[in-house]
């Protein structure tokens, strides 16, 4: 239905006789589109195949690795890549019988709370391919192949898969593959990735008697009763139903039609967007609140640390607002700050002075 | 009851009585007003039009009047009715009614810990028919988002073929477009419920899933323009413009299928939350693979193993292998009202209403069981019933106040009948995050409370 194009193939094929492996270049769409340059493929055809193909030449030492991660890395992952507070660790859980025999064993046992990147991967080259395509986080793109395939060493070392004084390269990056713990762990022998796959689970569509007895196995219970707030204010007020009021127990009976739930009223008038939304607003847009909460510490300080830390200091703002800039060390912890060159002074003191007067309030 | 309403007519219309005056008489009043002369016969005639419709139906308005309280909504006058509206174009672009607030996207208490990489599920719950509105399209983000700059974008076609080649907004806009609906649902869409029951509604079980008309030009059309190698092209790579370059495999014939590279949604560009100016859209296929902001496609013959399919997006199976690559949504429906955390306010008639959809073709057919899967009743279908789209289904059903399991199973036209809970995880456990289709089941509490459950 899609092939459009066909038609007018076939009869230049039949007119010219001609037979090619290649796809015909569509005449019919002149001046659409035009030849890619070798550098323009060169500057985005990046990635990184399980052959290695279009694994850019390079090395990297374990020892180099440490000091990047330490700047850029650790801030999310942890400094031995175990954090599992902004994303899931990429370290432990694998075993020197895993690289054995390139099944992680834990995935079968079920021993292990939570499944790790070396757990899971099974090519190394899918993380090279990510470490230089994606990181660090706020900062994609800024690795060199050298700073990546250091980066890639240290995580290797972390997971007691090279030693120390490993030096990663091109050159031996296919020998280390031989040593991935979860390198035969992966299948593709089911029916969800080719359109023609057969599906592995067989129903039938009984209609009547179908089960003898119908048992509850599964529900939530009381005290998750409002873990995702309150349903009434993720409803309609009208219409067939109302959402349950889930910050009160269950009713005792059916309501009738004249129930009332308790919600923010809707207001009719568009709410003033005071500089406290405006800084709160930027706040979220530049995922501050990543790292910092209002009132407890995450992976930074809370805003009311801050504000309390600063008070009654002449220079705060000057000073956060750098600090936001070209980020920071060591004033809060081991976790260093990183930079945020992307957003703008402006915004910036907006929120460093709503971090500083504004929540408090 | 279903039976007796599909039987009736839907839509019966009544002509209004528009022909009540002359052609002459109409002509007249148009060129030369409305006299006091003119005002008395267009009321005679218009009380005769209408007392001959009412003669010709068999009414009165008698029959239907009853005592009892007068409702103040129509008996006090409204502020809407006695002053001056809004003018036109004071939101040049529109937005919902502020009574709409309260659906909204939004994401699930603890299911991610950086909101640049997270989900915001769509308010299933409120939705009607089948189109899903731009803004409540859920979303699903990877290193954020951005607002790309058509004029700054390129999409780049390289590896196996003839002419690599680079194509801007305008070459593709040039191009001979096609729009088709299809659903969008990602993999790990009712991901949390595979061990047991995790969250409370239908937003958080089901709501990463969308359905929009989407307008761009068939991937093959593009391919055959750089002319790729028919011999050695088994797979596409696709990779996303945004700090994640986002990028997966796709087999080539699903990519010489149906894969559209498409601009439009529902009328109006794609909205940057779902990869404006241009993203990949591959009917059947989990969301991660329609990879947004696109800017290259490359040809090539083995599949890439990148992070979104070799560390996320792989299915843990019992034996600790880790399915690779899995891509395709199967069959799978869910009631939507009533559904979980909603509370009905008295017993009676109601119109059980939901959603169906198959990654491998049409819906053929839902059935909907009130009692927990006992026994099951054939749901209407609403038209139009697209392939790889959601197809809105209704039934009748007169709820007694008592404690009711209510479910809904679809299925598509390879014959494949959505599962249950329990006849996945004895193929699949209870770990892989992903694919869950099984049989949704909601509880209806004698007070009237809606909420999650599985049966055994």
């Amino acid at each position: 239905m899609f092939k459009l194009v066909k038609p007018a193939l076939a009869a230049t094929l039949l007119i010219l006789g001609v037979s090619s492996v290649w796809a015909q270049s569509a005449e019919p769409y002149t001046g659409i589109g035009r030849a890619a340059t070798a550098n323009e493929v060169n500057a985005w055809n990046i990635d990184v195949r399980p052959d290695f193909k279009g694994l850019p030449k390079g090395s990297g030492t374990v020892e180099q690795g440490t000091v990047i991660w330490e700047n850029q890395c650790a801030s999310c992952h942890g400094s031995f890549g175990e954090s599992n507070e902004v994303f899931t660790p990429i370290v432990g859980g694998t075993t020197k019988k895993d690289q054995e025999t390139g099944h992680v064993l834990a995935l079968s046992t079920n021993t292990q709370p939570q499944r790790t990147t070396l757990m899971k991967v099974a090519t190394i080259s899918t993380l090279y391919d990510y470490i230089y395509r994606a990181m660090p986080w706020n900062a994609p793109r800024s690795l060199t192949p050298d700073d990546t395939y250091a980066v890639l060493a240290y995580i290797l070392n972390l997971g007691e898969i090279v030693p120390e004084d490993f030096t990663l390269s091109n050159e031996n990056i296919a020998e280390i593959q031989n040593r991935m713990p979860n390198r035969n762990g992966m299948t593709v022998d089911h029916g969800l990735f080719m359109p023609t796959g057969k599906p592995d689970v067989q129903s039938v569509a009984c209609m009547k008697d179908c089960v003898q007895e119908v048992v509850i196995t599964s529900f939530l219970p009381d005290f998750a009763r409002d873990a995702h707030g309150n349903n009434a204010e993720q409803n309609r007020n009208f219409g067939p139903a109302r959402g349950a009021d889930t910050l009160n127990p269950p009713l005792k009976q059916l309501p009738g039609k004249d129930y009332q739930v308790k919600v923010v009223a809707v207001v009719a008038t568009a709410g003033a967007a005071g500089t406290g939304d405006a800084a709160k607003e930027l706040f979220t847009k530049n995922n501050c609140a990543a790292c910092h909460a209002a009132n407890s510490k995450m992976v930074g300080p809370s805003i009311a640390e801050v504000a309390t830390k600063y008070k009654g200091n002449p220079e705060a703002v000057a000073i956060l607002v750098k600090k936001v800039k070209n980020g920071g060390a060591g004033v809060w912890g081991a976790i260093p700050m990183p930079p945020h060159p992307q957003v703008s002074d402006a915004d910036t003191t907006i929120m460093v002075e709503w971090m500083l007067t504004g929540p408090s309030k | 009851m279903s039976v007796d309403y599909l039987s009736r007519k839907l839509g019966r219309l009544k002509r209004a009585p528009e022909n009540f005056v002359s052609r002459e008489f109409a002509t007249d009043v148009t060129t030369s007003g409305l006299s006091d002369t003119r005002r008395g016969f267009l009321r005679k005639s218009f009380l005769g039009a209408v007392a001959a419709g009412a003669g010709a139906t068999g009414f009165t308005s008698a029959a239907l009047a009853q005592n009892g309280p007068d409702d103040p909504a129509i008996i006090t006058k409204q502020m809407w009715q006695t002053t001056l509206g809004q003018p036109v174009a004071v939101k040049p672009y529109g937005v919902p009614s502020i009574y709409e607030k309260y659906l909204q996207r939004r994401e699930s208490p603890g299911l991610t810990r950086v909101s640049a990489a997270s989900v915001a599920f769509a308010p299933l719950q409120g939705f009607f028919g089948i189109i899903t509105p731009s803004g409540l399209h859920f979303e699903r983000h990877h290193q954020g988002w951005y607002d790309i700059d058509p004029n700054q974008h390129r999409l780049m076609i390289n590896g196996l073929v003839k002419k690599e080649m680079v194509f801007t907004m305008d070459d593709l806009m040039r191009l001979p477009a096609v729009s088709r609906v299809h659903f969008i649902e990602c993999g790990a869409n009712t991901g949390m419920e595979w061990g047991n029951v995790a969250v409370p509604t239908v937003q958080y079980t089901h709501g990463m899933l969308s359905c929009c008309e989407f307008t761009g030009v068939p991937l093959s059309l593009l391919l055959d323009m750089a002319g790729y190698d028919k011999t050695k092209a088994k797979f596409v790579l696709a990779e996303g413009n945004d700090g994640s370059g986002m990028t997966r495999t796709i087999p080539i014939e699903t990519a010489l299928d149906d894969v559209m590279v498409a601009w439009g949604m529902n009328g109006e560009m794609l909205r940057p939350e779902n990869g404006y100016p241009l993203r990949l859209v591959v009917p059947g296929v989990q969301g991660v693979s329609w990879v947004k902001w696109l800017r290259r496609i490359e040809v090539g013959d083995m599949p890439y193993a990148t992070k979104d399919e070799a560390v996320h997006y792989i299915d843990l199976m019992p034996d600790g292998q880790h399915r690779q690559y899995t891509s395709v949504q199967e069959c799978k429906s869910v009631i939507t009202t009533p559904s979980g955390g909603q509370q009905l306010l008295e017993a009676g008639f109601y119109n059980i209403t939901g959603l169906a959809w198959s990654g491998r073709g049409k819906i053929k057919q839902v059935d909907v069981s009130t009692d927990g899967g006992k026994n099951w009743k054939t749901a209407r279908l609403e038209t139009p019933i697209q392939t790889k789209a959601l197809t809105r289904f209704n039934m009748d059903y007169v709820w007694d106040g008592k404690q009711a399991i209510i479910q809904s199973r679809a299925i598509d036209d390879t014959g494949y009948v959505q599962p249950t809970i329990r006849q996945l995880r004895d193929v699949r456990g209870t770990r892989s995050i992903y694919h869950n289709n099984a049989i949704q089941s909601w509880k209806i509490d004698t007070n009237g409370e809606v909420s999650n459950v599985q049966v055994g």
